[in-house]
């Protein structure tokens, strides 16, 4: 298999799951009990021509797949409909908060990347009491939600200590960082955790391969040898992980942003829900739904990348 | 089978015991009534009556954590049960139709697979309305692949061995082998996988109440205590929010633990 | 013997297990002399390829290695780690059984070869690559050049494991430790590498210490044989008198179970019994239990090596054989 053969058949896989993943969505709402006019009103009683109004943008009128393809069309360039509650375009509240949540999520990766497969490697090469410690507070972080671990920063760091602000996402790029510390160590301490454990294990499993026996019997040094030999061979899994978590921030930022009152999209979605705005419900999932998707995608590329022998030029 | 407990696995069994009793007596255990608002004791700290102070209403909280043992372990167990029978079912006619039903349903997995749960469980909320039915749905519907696909993997492994042929030969029809020979030999594996499910079910449902999407005030709910518990941290008092959420902490390592040693029992097995 | 290049004196080789310890090798002499090539035989788990690598302190992590090991007149066991290192670049190179285990699968052949080169020779890497491509012509890789951009998964066994023996050319050590070189490949390819091991090796003079199952493949390439067994050396003889007149009731018995072009043979013989590990043998001569001609006298004692017209043997009936 060639790499276009290969990119072109998991940007199939991607839009499929896409499809169906918009499908699900939109279709979800036809199952509300009172169909969609209950939902679209929510709690609100509307007049008749509020009623017909709604009808109208929402083309009620026609046949169900009918509307699923001219909203997916409109999604395709870009417009997710009106806001019920905001009276604003979906993608125009979804854009603002867009910056935040992406902000937060890549500041979040850094620190698992760098922790996780820091902490990892270092347990891995210092057998003994640095490496039990290592295992015992990433068992403690792995088993901790996200939201707990967050309300506890808040509670020692924001509240007891004062060291950072409680809440808000802060003005100004350095400002923005300095708010975004703790949601973004909240967010990623699990994941970080979860990366030092996979990273030791395939560290580990890697010294003790053949091929690093070779490169000991060459009078390589030890550092020459993990640099060279070891880190390179160990990534496959760190990457696969590190994509999964990656993948898995965008869910746990629904959260964290609920804690530290940003303003994001994880927000959003929530006070969508809560209020039952569905066109928004509808446009922040599938804009997650894609990010998720589309992370794994590059997880998919980086291996071939990384292994020769995974590479789509091989014939496998 | 019997494998020495260690003084972890021994904290583990009685952690979870304890919640077990904790859960199904709360009623008989909780020192006070867990919904009793008391102006005198909003935002208390810890004292005779109540051990662990008040919420912000005054409710006292050790009897709320009691009774909110229910909603934050029996969701998540049903959830399990729900995904862990969708899943064994869905596995084994995919491994034993195999052709294109093992297709379809397979690429339906990972169709499942590719959307977080969390966010399925806040579109199915979305639609019936925050509680927790809507988020047990949801969750169930997203735990599906991931019993199932370890379960389908070791099913079409387990059909290709001979004891399988021998009973097919012998004339039984392929829903008595299924439940009388393939599913009990897939047991330790389905146990093994929907426990280590368990643990991030917990998670997964506490997070939402503590959104406010899952189980609604006033019921008693872990999650929903480190909500309120934030808002009482800010006034000055966080010990509703630090024991809830260790709480939930805990029973998750606890979970974990067990579904560790239940994938190695498992592992040592084959 | 002075003059000797490697000299091994009571080597001893204990790994843990759990609370105990388990001895893989023991009291094994043995010296090889400059160019010398000297064949190390025994079944697996006889602590052949454990000794091997004890000799650039290879062992397994935690393993206590005792006795004396002299390589041109240094102690290797009081190296440190920098002296350690000297030696595994300069002095001792190892050819590993499965090349395609032990070479880096991530890596391309050409960083393979080149990678000693450039970091321990300091040799520039438009150079070291011009070497490294008439080392794989040497060893009868024509098309060098292509080669040096593959990467493992792409070339046979046989060829990997002649980039092996180029990769032991390039720094041209003293001595070659192989390790059963030609076990992994492909019957019609064994003879092949193992002839142009055995031709460049001589080209260069390098003493070699072959570890191998094979008595015969032993006996036509090496000058010297050693058999060893349960962790211990039963047997050493010049290679052409080993095979004329073996002195240990093993080495007969090795001898005979070879299936021969030459000899018809409805069924072969074999040696009964399972092969044991140094620390699974008793307290006797370890190989008495599948010995055809152990009497009483076999039980007492581990037979020490003594000399036997011109022969090192370790049996106390080897007259009577």
């Amino acid at each position: 298999m060639s790499w276009p053969l290969f990119l072109a058949r998991r940007l199939a896989a991607l839009v499929a799951v896409l499809l169906v993943a918009s499908f699900l969505v939109y279709g979800l709402l036809y199952l509300v009990p009172g169909g969609p006019m209950a939902f679209l009103l929510g709690n609100r009683s509307g007049s008749p021509e509020q009623i017909a109004a709604i009808r109208h943008e929402y083309r009620l009128d026609d046949p169900f797949l009918i509307r699923y393809f001219g909203w997916l069309g409109d999604a395709l360039r870009g417009d997710f409909g009106q806001s019920l509650v905001y009276r604003q375009d979906v993608s125009d509240l979804m854009s603002t908060r867009l910056a935040t949540t992406g902000l937060l999520v890549l500041y979040a990766t850094v620190i698992i990347v760098v922790a996780g497969v820091g902490l990892g490697v270092l347990g891995a090469l210092r057998r003994g009491t640095v490496d039990a410690v290592i295992s015992l507070v990433n068992s403690i972080f792995l088993a901790t939600p996200t939201f707990v671990v967050g309300v506890l920063l808040v509670i020692v760091f924001a509240l007891g200590l004062g060291w950072f602000p409680v809440f808000g996402p802060g003005a100004g790029l350095p400002d923005r960082l300095y708010h975004l510390t703790l949601p973004a160590i909240a967010l990623s301490l699990g994941s970080a955790a979860f990366l030092a454990r996979i990273t030791r294990a395939s560290v580990g499993e890697e010294l003790r391969r053949e091929h690093v026996e070779t490169a000991r019997s060459r009078g390589f040094s030890q550092s020459h040898i993990v640099r060279r030999h070891v880190l390179r061979n160990a990534s496959i899994p760190v990457v696969t992980v590190t994509g999964l978590t990656v993948a898995g921030l965008i869910a746990g930022s629904v959260v964290v942003e609920n804690i530290f009152a940003l303003d994001g999209l994880g927000s959003l979605l929530v006070r969508a829900i809560l209020q039952r705005d569905f066109a928004v419900v509808q446009g922040v999932v599938l804009v997650l739904v894609t990010a998720f998707v589309l992370i794994n995608l590059a997880v998919d590329v980086c291996y071939s990348l990384i292994d020769p022998r995974l590479s789509p030029g091989e014939a496998t | 089978m019997k494998a020495r407990l260690g003084p972890l696995g021994l904290a583990t069994v009685l952690l979870l015991g304890v919640l077990a009793v904790v859960t199904a007596c709360a009623p008989l255990l909780a020192p006070q009534d867990p919904n009793q608002p008391d102006l005198f004791n909003a935002l208390a700290g810890s004292s005779g009556t109540h051990p662990l102070g008040g919420d912000a209403l005054g409710r006292d909280v050790l009897s709320r954590l009691m009774f909110g043992a229910r909603t934050t372990l029996l969701g998540p167990l049903f959830t399990i049960v729900l995904s862990t029978a969708a899943g064994t079912v869905l596995a084994v006619t995919a491994a034993w139709a195999g052709g294109r039903v093992d297709a379809v349903i397979s690429r339906l997995l990972d169709v499942l697979f590719a959307i977080p749960g969390i966010v399925f469980a806040l579109v199915t909320v979305a639609v019936l309305g925050p509680g927790m039915t809507g988020v047990v749905a949801g969750l169930a519907v997203a735990y599906t692949p991931y019993v199932a696909r370890v379960v389908r993997s070791a099913a079409l492994r387990e059909r290709n061995l001979p004891y399988i042929a021998a009973a097919w030969v012998q004339g039984r029809s392929a829903v008595a082998i299924c439940s009388r020979h393939l599913l009990p030999n897939l047991r330790p594996i389905i146990v093994a996988q929907s426990v280590s499910a368990l643990g991030f079910a917990i998670i997964d449902v506490a997070a939402i109440s503590f959104l406010g999407l899952g189980v609604q005030p006033p019921t008693a709910d872990w999650g929903l205590m480190v909500k309120n518990g934030l808002d009482s941290a800010v006034r000055g008092q966080p010990m509703e929010a630090v024991s809830a959420g260790v709480l939930i902490a805990l029973v998750v390592v606890a979970v974990n633990l067990l579904g560790d040693r239940l994938g190695r029992q498992e592992g040592d097995l084959r | 013997m002075s003059n000797d290049l490697l000299v091994l004196d009571q080597v001893r080789l204990d790994i843990p297990a759990g609370r105990d310890w388990r001895t893989l090798v023991e009291n094994v002499s043995l010296t090889i002399a400059p160019g010398e090539a000297v064949g190390l035989v025994g079944e697996s788990g006889s602590g052949k390829s454990m000794t091997a690598r004890s000799v650039l302190r290879l062992a397994p992590p935690g393993a206590r290695l005792s006795g004396r090991i002299e390589f041109d007149g240094t102690p290797v066991l009081d190296l440190g780690p920098r002296d350690l290192r000297a030696l595994r670049t300069r002095r001792i190179a190892m050819i590993f059984q499965d090349p395609r285990a032990h070479i880096n699968p991530v890596r391309s052949i050409g960083d393979f070869l080149t990678e000693a080169m450039v970091t321990h020779l300091s040799v520039p890497a438009r150079e070291a690559h011009a070497r490294a491509v008439r080392l794989l012509a040497d060893v009868g890789i024509a098309d060098g050049e292509r080669r040096m951009r593959q990467h493992p998964h792409e070339l046979s066994g046989g060829l990997l494991q002649r980039v092996m023996i180029a990769s032991v050319l390039a720094v041209e050590p003293d001595l070659v430790l192989a390790d059963e070189p030609t076990t992994a490949l492909d019957v019609t390819t064994q003879s092949e590498v193992m002839a142009i091991l055995d031709d460049l090796r001589r080209e260069r003079g390098m003493a070699m210490l072959l570890i191998t199952h094979d008595l015969e493949l032993a006996a036509a390439t090496c000058d010297r044989i050693a058999v060893m067994y349960a962790g211990r050396i039963l047997e050493v003889q010049s290679a052409e008198t080993l095979v004329q007149t073996p002195r240990h009731p093993y080495t007969t018995g090795l001898m005979v179970s070879r299936p021969s072009i030459d000899r018809v043979a409805h069924r072969l013989p074999v040696i009964a019994g399972r092969p044991v590990a140094a620390f699974e043998a008793g307290a006797g001569c370890a190989f008495q239990p599948r010995c055809t001609q152990a009497g009483p006298e076999c039980l007492t004692g581990r037979p020490p090596l003594r000399e036997l017209a011109g022969a090192h043997v370790a049996c106390v009936r080897a007259e009577e054989s």
